[in-house]
């Protein structure tokens, strides 16, 4: 077995015993991000040095029986988490410059309990779409081809798509993703691996650069279920620094993963049987249902009455929240600066110039939305309607202890298929952004492949805080679907 | 009677509204750990919160709250158990975030009211209309370069009060009072230091003017005045303008002035920019304010006396004159030293020595009672002591106070050292009186004649050859003996 | 739906970016296409809601008035495009 074929649990045995060293394994994927990031473009910056030095670390840890619990495991960082000393982008050009003096609260816990950083991974700028296609740093690639066409570049999904790119080509064993309408769930989806969004409040957003702050959600990815219960039990956590960060112990969503699902009830959203959705789809969401059925549970059919006014709400909040948050980013403490004949000029150029056209765009919709004589009409109605939304959600957890539904309407898409028009490529978002919208904890799993044998994600949704159900649920779901297809490009595989 | 500025066609009645903006005393910053003190050097009390570093978040500092709420139970107001954080959007080279955290929707503190008192004795109460929290925003030197402003984010963060008033101010003498006494209710509470000089309390001042009996016309806000001498000024100017701008067939603009105090006037900023639209929403990265009753309750249990209520009990408790209660009231720190010295003292003599001689010297010297560092309440003591016990008698005091000054020694000291004593001998008292009426003699005939005023000449005479130290009832007493 | 061509250049200025004009006819495009869509949200009955400002049902916790912080201007200044002394620096500012 080649190294970079591990899931992180076989990874620490192997640490454990010193089968392998810390830093044979961070070679492993140095190499193996040497010979494909180059096309894949899943990293923007890789710190190869910083990573063997920490290798280095972690064996002497090892070798003193110490080593925290993720010690010596090599994980791939989303560009959006400030890391101290490393260049963190967010995917744009206004961040070019830019090196944080200080570490993110959710990889500072990684790197407390022994975790080693490889680079920070492409994403959308700013964390804003579902393609990793408006990063200024290029498009990330799907490792996973099309059956019917394999020359077809396909995008990885978004915004977290270069640490989802990164985990199934075996670049990294686990990486870091932030959800603020799917951007953990969908790329896991597209990509064939796993991805967590936590409950909001779960894990810190210290240091992660903000998009839109009531709905930004750090999780992990894995190649598997328990591989992100690991990853997000380091992850989770109390901090005072984040106002909105919750005070709960962390339990340990490994053990969930172990747990039975007799006696559970499992709710199917019937509004997210949506027109359009593509072919394959319903049929792998039913033999969800029959999984979870023959493995215990009980399935009901409940309803989210308002699921589909979660796009438009999510466009206007989201947007408003982006226009005042980066507002930030104007030439004068960080980041890139455009001169001007005066301060104004200098804004206008420097922000102009360093914002990508979607980036503007959002600015643009969260400026119009909030501006005097619209904002009853459009942000605080949006409110009201993702009141409803969480509504809905306490009402069918009333009943039920976890939901199932898909992740995504589609298997993943070909660069340039959808960009056209904002609206459509906004679709893509439609069975995730309920629950980001709630801030309830949803996970996919890799369930099958789609005609073209391209993966497609099962999503489980839980209650507040209902992490251990969501993991018990999904690790069901992954013992039965048997997912075990391999992206066309991948480490220690020739380039198809 | 009422002020009101007459026109060609009849008076105009003046309409006041005031927002003062108070910082809070406090160690840290409102949402970070940055100190707040003044004059530090230049970003060197500046977190990467201040300066709005990605990912950076706000955590509200608990002293900050508590101090708003102070502040609210001392202006008799409704605090609010629930209250929110806003953000206030707008582009501004001291303002990192690109918005300020401000209050908007939601106050912490609700209607309340402060009563001022008027030249002729009454009081009128000026309504609150709410005080929230909100940050300061950095400070931009325009002056140090050529072609560059200088953008310092020490201040950026620090906790600020807004407090809002009603339009219940009539003239330049109410808005100066009103100032003055929130000054004095915040100094008592120990939530703003009031310095006006350091930019701790600022007054935006609206000002509108309407003939008497009319609605309310449109008014201007004279911004960041800093001193209540200015405010008052800033008001009757800007009156004055807007009777002239009415009464030559014009519109009062309602926009946003500043007072010039060089040239008395107040003049538009001018506003190059399209009009402010703050795209006002709750701060996501801040849930709701939400206080424990018993914590208000346990607030307003620790809340000190209160000027209104101290000016009271100095009347009834120590027998004092409404004025005299009123100065002594006005600083916490000045009703403090006079309580001290007024146990087992005459109450009446303590006020008349403080509002007196006393006041006098300090503000020679640029300092308040609170301040004082040569009379200390125990320096005030023992010269009020030797004045009571005859050692000393009060036209002496007078020197011994200037001495203190001069020598910088404790009031003993300079009386030992200077002999200043108050003669009680009275053979030596019988002797300088012999001497002054021998010399005065014709003086003597005239007052035996009947003319009696000239009794306070022979006194002076007196004193003066005794160098001031004659015990006053002595002299008087012997002075008396001799001529009768 | 589109928006007037001076609605994209006013929010633009509100929003402090500078567009193209070739931007502002796309944007007029985009932007009034999203808010027609957005328009949905209209067949919503949300009488009686209160609006959800955010995801976490708790209140505000509050940290003690000490100072932790600051006291770094390097720091601080250490990623600024443009500083001078220990002051960020900016085109003059005419007030």
């Amino acid at each position: 077995m080649t190294l970079t074929d591990l899931g992180i649990a076989a990874a620490r045995h192997g640490l454990g015993r010193r089968e392998f060293s810390a830093r044979e394994l961070a070679l492993a994927h140095i190499a193996a991000i040497e010979a494909l990031n180059p096309r894949l473009n899943a990293f923007i910056t890789v710190t190869a040095e910083q990573a063997l030095a920490a290798a280095d670390e972690a064996d002497e840890a090892l070798a003193r029986g110490e080593g925290g619990p993720l010690a010596g495991i090599p994980l791939a960082i989303k560009d959006i988490f400030c890391t101290r000393g490393v260049r963190t982008t967010a995917g744009s050009r206004i961040l070019g410059p830019f090196v944080p003096p200080y570490e993110s609260a959710v990889t500072a816990n990684l790197l407390r309990d022994g975790a080693i950083f490889l680079g920070k991974t492409n994403l959308d700028e700013f964390a804003m779409g579902s393609s990793t296609t408006s990063s200024a740093y290029g498009s990330t690639e799907n490792p996973w081809k099309r059956r019917q066409n394999p020359e077809a570049r396909l995008v990885p999904g978004g915004s977290s798509g270069g640490s989802a790119a990164a985990v199934a080509a075996r670049l990294a064993l686990g990486a870091t993703g932030t959800d603020t309408g799917g951007s953990i769930r969908q790329p896991a989806s597209f990509c064939g691996i796993t991805g967590i969004k936590p409950t909001y409040g779960r894990c810190s957003r210290w240091g992660v650069v903000a998009f839109a702050s009531s709905l930004d959600h750090p999780g992990p990815f894995g190649r598997g279920v328990e591989d992100c219960a690991l990853l997000l039990r380091s992850m989770a956590g109390h901090d005072p620094r984040d106002s909105t960060s919750v005070d709960r112990p962390v339990p340990d969503y490994a053990a969930a993963c172990r747990r039975s699902l007799k006696g559970l009830r499992i709710g199917v959203p019937r509004e997210y049987r949506v027109p359009g959705m593509a072919a394959g789809i319903e049929e792998m969401w039913r033999a969800g249902e029959s999984w979870l059925r023959e493995a215990g549970a009980e399935i009901t059919e409940v309803s989210l009455p308002h699921t589909e006014f979660g796009l438009p709400t999510y466009y206007i909040i989201a947007p408003a929240e982006a226009s005042s948050n980066l507002a930030r980013y104007d030439g004068v403490r960080f980041g890139l600066r455009r001169d001007g004949e005066d301060l104004i000029d200098l804004y206008e150029r420097t922000r102009g110039e360093g914002f990508g056209a979607e980036v503007k765009r959002r600015i643009l919709m969260g400026t119009y939305v909030l501006s005097h004589g619209y904002y009853d009409a459009y942000y605080l109605k949006a409110q009201k309607v993702r009141a409803l939304i969480f509504q809905d959600f306490a009402n069918a957890f009333a009943g039920v202890d976890a939901l199932l539904a898909p992740t995504a309407p589609s298997a993943a898409f070909a660069e340039g298929e959808k960009t056209e028009d904002p609206v459509m490529m906004y679709l893509n978002d439609v069975f995730t952004v309920p629950a980001d919208l709630a801030g309830v904890p949803a996970m996919s799993v890799p369930a099958g492949l789609d005609a073209d044998g391209l993966p497609l994600g099962l999503q489980v949704i839980g209650p507040p805080f209902g992490e251990e159900v969501v993991f018990t649920v999904a690790a069901a779901l992954e013992r039965a679907a048997g997912f075990t297809s391999l992206p066309a490009i991948r480490a220690g595989s020739p380039a198809p | 009677m009422t002020y009101s500025i007459q026109g060609r066609e009849g008076p105009w009645e003046v309409v006041v509204g005031m927002e003062v903006h108070a910082q809070v005393i406090s160690n840290s910053k409102l949402f970070s750990g940055a100190a707040t003190k003044f004059g530090a050097p230049p970003n060197s009390q500046v977190s990467l919160v201040d300066a709005a570093f990605p990912g950076m978040l706000p955590v509200i500092n608990r002293e900050c709250v508590a101090q708003a709420v102070r502040t609210g139970l001392g202006l008799a107001a409704e605090i609010h158990l629930w209250s929110r954080f806003d953000r206030k959007n707008y582009f501004y080279a001291d303002l990192p975030a690109g918005y300020q955290i401000s209050q908007y929707a939601h106050p912490i503190v609700g209607s309340g009211s402060l009563a001022i008192e008027l030249p002729d004795g009454t009081t009128k109460e000026i309504g609150i209309t709410r005080l929230h929290l909100e940050q300061d925003a950095g400070k931009s030197l325009h002056d140090q370069h050529p072609s560059k402003s200088y953008i310092d984010l020490n201040r950026a963060g620090v906790p600020l009060m807004e407090i809002v008033s009603e339009p219940d101010i009539r003239s330049p003498d109410e808005a100066g009072a009103y100032l003055r006494k929130l000054r004095t209710i915040l100094r008592y509470l120990g939530t703003c230091d009031g310095n006006m000089e350091e930019g701790s309390l600022r007054a935006d001042v609206n000002v509108s003017v309407r003939r008497p009996g009319e609605p309310l016309r449109t008014r201007c806000e004279v911004k960041n005045v800093n001193s209540v001498r200015f405010v008052m000024q800033a008001v009757e100017a800007e009156a004055k303008r807007q009777v002239q701008i009415w009464e030559e067939g014009g519109t009062v603009e309602q926009e946003t002035r500043l007072f010039d105090p060089g040239r008395g006037v107040t003049r538009s900023m001018r506003s190059k920019e399209e009009a402010h639209d703050y795209r006002y929403f709750p701060d996501p990265d801040l849930v709701p304010l939400v206080l424990e009753k018993s914590w208000i309750d346990s607030l307003s249990a620790e809340l000190p006396e209160l000027p209104d209520a101290k000016k009271t009990r100095f009347m009834t408790e120590y027998g004092l004159a409404l004025y005299e209660s009123s100065l002594l009231v006005a600083e916490s720190g000045t009703a403090d030293y006079f309580e001290s010295l007024a146990k087992n003292r005459r109450p009446k003599t303590v006020a008349n020595f403080m509002l007196g001689d006393l006041s006098a010297a300090l503000n020679r010297m640029g300092e308040s009672f609170s301040s004082a560092t040569l009379f200390t309440v125990a320096a005030s003591a023992a010269l009020l002591d030797m004045i009571e016990d005859g050692t000393i008698n009060g036209r002496i005091a007078k020197d011994v106070i200037e001495e203190m000054e001069r020598s910088g020694e404790g009031p003993r000291a300079v009386v030992e050292r200077l002999g200043l004593r108050q003669v009680t001998d009275t053979g030596a008292i019988e002797t300088a009186v012999a001497e002054v009426l021998a010399r005065e003699s014709s003086k003597v005939a005239e007052y035996k004649a009947g003319k009696e005023k000239l009794f306070g000449f022979f006194v002076g005479q007196v004193m003066k050859a005794m160098a001031g130290k004659g015990n006053p009832a002595l002299v008087n007493e012997v002075l008396k003996k001799k001529l009768s | 739906m589109t928006l007037a061509p001076e609605t994209v250049r006013r929010i633009a200025r509100l929003a402090r970016l500078r567009l193209e004009e070739s931007e502002v006819q796309r944007l007029e495009q985009e932007l009034g296409g999203i808010l027609a869509w957005v328009e949905q949200l209209g067949r919503v009955d949300v009488s009686n809601v209160e609006p959800m400002t955010g995801a976490v049902a708790m209140a505000l916790k509050m940290r003690g008035d000490i100072v932790t912080d600051g006291g770094d201007a390097e720091t601080v200044l250490g990623n600024a495009p443009e500083r001078i002394g220990d002051f960020y620096a900016v085109p003059k500012v005419v007030e």
